[in-house]
């Protein structure tokens, strides 16, 4: 068994030195309790030197330069008043339902953790093991994306996470897992790292939805093997006053296919990271999210942060970001793809939209291509505008409130994002969630 | 029906006169068509009428049965059965055909203070007429517009002035972009709609839209107001000789 005081030592030891972020890592880890791991406690060791190493992020570091991560640097989150759970997203759908209440795994109100063709852990369950197959995960693709870019966050998460749901999947699941976020205090600083294993040939729908924490801190491992199919679908609550980071790692053998959306309403302060190593032949990663955010609920930051690595050949990347900002809401993107040498053939495609609904708010984007192979298809784009004037007046001109012509448009200025969404019935359900939240926020509850 | 008078219009962002003084009358049951060469005003004029944004109307009025329609948003006069046909119609990604439709005839019912239509009505007419203007069903399940050609787009723009069923239908160069077919096409679907308690105001370049839709009464529009109007014949006439004559005439 690790010991709380072996692993936190290695940390503090940073007094005489000038990295700012180090007062902070101590006075993190002094606010955190650390696990007591044991098949991870060589993981968690690692990354304790790892982030003794980095050090947290400052508002002059260049991957933090759109974002002040002061508010993750704090060693506890400021309370948050927060409403009664109300999600329904996904309810009508079948499938296996896996709850937390303020990041602690909830046994009582999840189903069974057993279904055809999936192994499933609560990491905390099964933490003291001295082996389990998800010690070839846990912490290394965390590990493995900290190049060529820093990032601390995801590697405390490694070291301080207590709790997490383990799946292995080895064959087809007739349903989706389901992990239902829920909270009751209003201080909840969460630490959640979750670990996807599919092995070859193996297919799963992750759905991710609620209310984590005032503050959370949310670390997924995908390692996807031969001809695998990863879908991730994430919907946090609406309106929930939360800091949100969230980090996703994935590595992708040969054929297989990852797929991962995210849909963000509102907040207040937000960052998810995606870092996908595309390392086998074949092989294709999607992602997309859909981002709302009203600055009228209260100040909203949302940022978006890609890392796509190619690095074999005939492979597809396809980045589809979509942002719709109103009342001084600040959306951000920043994304890369990385072509090696060798990765030939490879399809990447990154596109970066701000739809700013008035003057107040802004979008920021950054776009980078890198390649090294001469025989790609790699593009990039990212456009910032206002509603088209033109499609609005067309609603209107066919007897469309405007209320409701906007949310129409907002909708399909969204479409491409919702689309990457290959369940239809997943789609709609996200697509009818946020109707009514847009027709809501419009002051216009006909939907005729 | 539709009453123009003395209509000037400016461009809201610069001090740009388009239309100078347009007077027009075009009563129930009647078809009108405005003819003139480019940047004479003939779309300025559809724009104003039904609402869109970038012009100022310095002067006159224009009323739809009675009412005032300058002072209503786009949407109030679409209730009152203004319908402008685009001339490029706008293509909406990720809002199905049948969403766009139901969400404007329920608008306009409801705004009129009728009941709204069930899905399954609403489902059975809009199949009824799509048969009708030889619309594949499965264009209604597609986006709005959204690659759709350019006969597609028109057809789609009559299906909907079929499903809400305006009293005013204004067309702003329909024809441009169609083939013969698909020129026919839409004409046969304008020409269903005719009736006693609809009018019409076709807007066209050529005279070959008028061989499908019979016009009661063609106008001559140049810088900015109806210079001349007269039957069908001055569509012919312009048709042969072009808009320099009749110009030339009215100096």
């Amino acid at each position: 068994m690790a010991d709380t005081a072996v692993l936190a030592a290695q940390v503090p030891a940073v007094e005489g030195k000038v990295r700012p972020g180090d007062a902070a890592v101590a006075a993190r880890l002094d606010a955190l309790k650390l696990p007591q791991g044991g098949f991870t406690r060589a993981a968690r060791e690692d990354a304790a030197q790892r982030l003794q190493a980095m050090g947290l992020p400052g508002a002059r570091d260049e991957y933090w330069r759109y974002t002040d991560p002061a508010a993750f640097n704090a060693a506890r989150p400021a309370p948050v008043e927060f409403s009664a759970d109300s999600s329904t997203l996904f309810t009508g759908i079948e499938r296996l339902n896996i709850v937390f209440v303020d990041g602690r795994f909830d046994a009582t109100a999840s189903d069974a953790l057993e279904a055809e063709g999936l192994e499933i852990d609560s990491l905390a369950a099964v933490e003291g093991a001295a082996d389990h197959w998800a010690v070839g995960v846990y912490g290394q693709l965390e590990a493995a994306g900290q190049i060529p870019v820093k990032r601390p966050f995801a590697t405390l998460n490694t070291l301080a996470a207590p709790e997490g749901v383990l799946i292995r999947v080895t064959g087809k699941p007739s349903r989706p897992v389901h992990i239902t976020y829920r909270r009751s205090a209003a201080d909840a600083d969460v630490y959640l790292h979750h670990v996807v294993k599919l092995e070859d040939g193996a297919e799963l729908t992750l759905l991710e939805t609620g209310a984590i924490g005032a503050r959370s801190n949310v670390v997924l491992e995908a390692d996807l093997g031969k001809g695998a199919r990863f879908h991730h679908i994430s919907a946090k609550r609406a309106n929930d006053p939360k800091l949100g980071l969230g980090h996703i790692f994935a590595r992708v053998a040969d054929e297989a296919l990852f797929k991962s959306f995210s849909l963000s309403v509102n907040g207040r302060l937000m960052r998810n990271e995606s870092v996908i190593d595309i390392a086998g032949n074949d092989a294709v990663a999607h992602i997309a999210a859909a981002v709302l955010g009203d600055g009228d609920i209260g100040a909203f930051h949302h940022d978006d942060t890609v890392f796509v690595t190619h690095a074999a050949e005939r492979c597809e990347s396809r980045q589809v970001y979509k942002k719709v900002l109103k009342n001084g809401a600040e959306g951000i993107f920043q994304g890369k793809i990385l072509v090696k040498p060798g990765a030939q053939k490879t399809d990447g495609y990154q596109i970066s939209q701000g739809l700013l609904l008035d003057e107040g708010s802004q979008f920021l984007a950054k776009p980078e291509l890198e390649i090294y192979a001469d025989d790609v298809k790699c593009s990039h784009g990212s456009t910032t505008g206002a509603l088209d004037e033109t499609a609005l007046f067309y609603l209107r001109s066919r007897g469309v409130p405007k209320q409701r012509a906007v949310v129409l448009l907002v909708l399909s200025f969204l479409a491409d994002a919702l689309d990457e969404i290959d369940d239809h019935r997943l789609r709609d359900d996200i697509l009818g969630r946020l109707e009514d939240w847009l027709t809501e926020r419009a002051g216009n509850p006909s939907k005729a | 029906m539709l009453e123009i008078k003395n209509l000037h219009v400016k461009l809201e962002d610069e001090d740009k006169q388009i239309l100078k003084g347009v007077d027009l009358t075009v009563p129930a049951g009647e078809v009108h068509a405005i003819m003139g060469p480019n940047g004479s005003g003939k779309s300025t004029l559809s724009y104003v009428l039904s609402g869109r944004d970038g012009y100022e109307v310095t002067e006159g009025e224009a009323t739809l049965n009675g009412e005032a329609l300058l002072e209503m948003e786009p949407e109030e006069r679409a209730s009152a059965g203004l319908f402008l046909a685009f001339q490029y119609p706008v293509e909406i990604p990720g809002v199905g055909n049948m969403t766009f439709l139901r969400t404007a005839v329920n608008a306009q019912r409801k705004s009129r203070g009728e009941e709204e239509l069930s899905a399954a009505d609403f489902l059975k007419l809009i199949r009824e007429k799509a048969r009708t203007l030889k619309i594949d069903a499965e264009m209604l399940k597609r986006p709005v517009n959204v690659g759709f050609s350019g006969g597609e787009k028109k057809r789609n723009e009559i299906l909907q002035m079929a499903m809400l069923e305006p009293r005013m239908c204004i067309l702003d160069e329909t024809d441009s972009g169609l083939d013969v077919d698909a020129m026919r096409l839409v004409a046969e679907g304008v020409n269903a709609l005719r009736s006693p308690d609809r009018a019409f105001l076709v807007i066209t370049h050529y005279q070959r839209l008028l061989d499908h839709i019979k016009p009661d009464v063609v106008h001559i529009m140049a810088d900015g107001r109806i210079v001349r109007s007269g039957g069908p014949e001055l569509a012919l006439e312009v048709e042969e000789n072009g808009y320099g004559d009749l110009l030339a005439e009215v100096g």
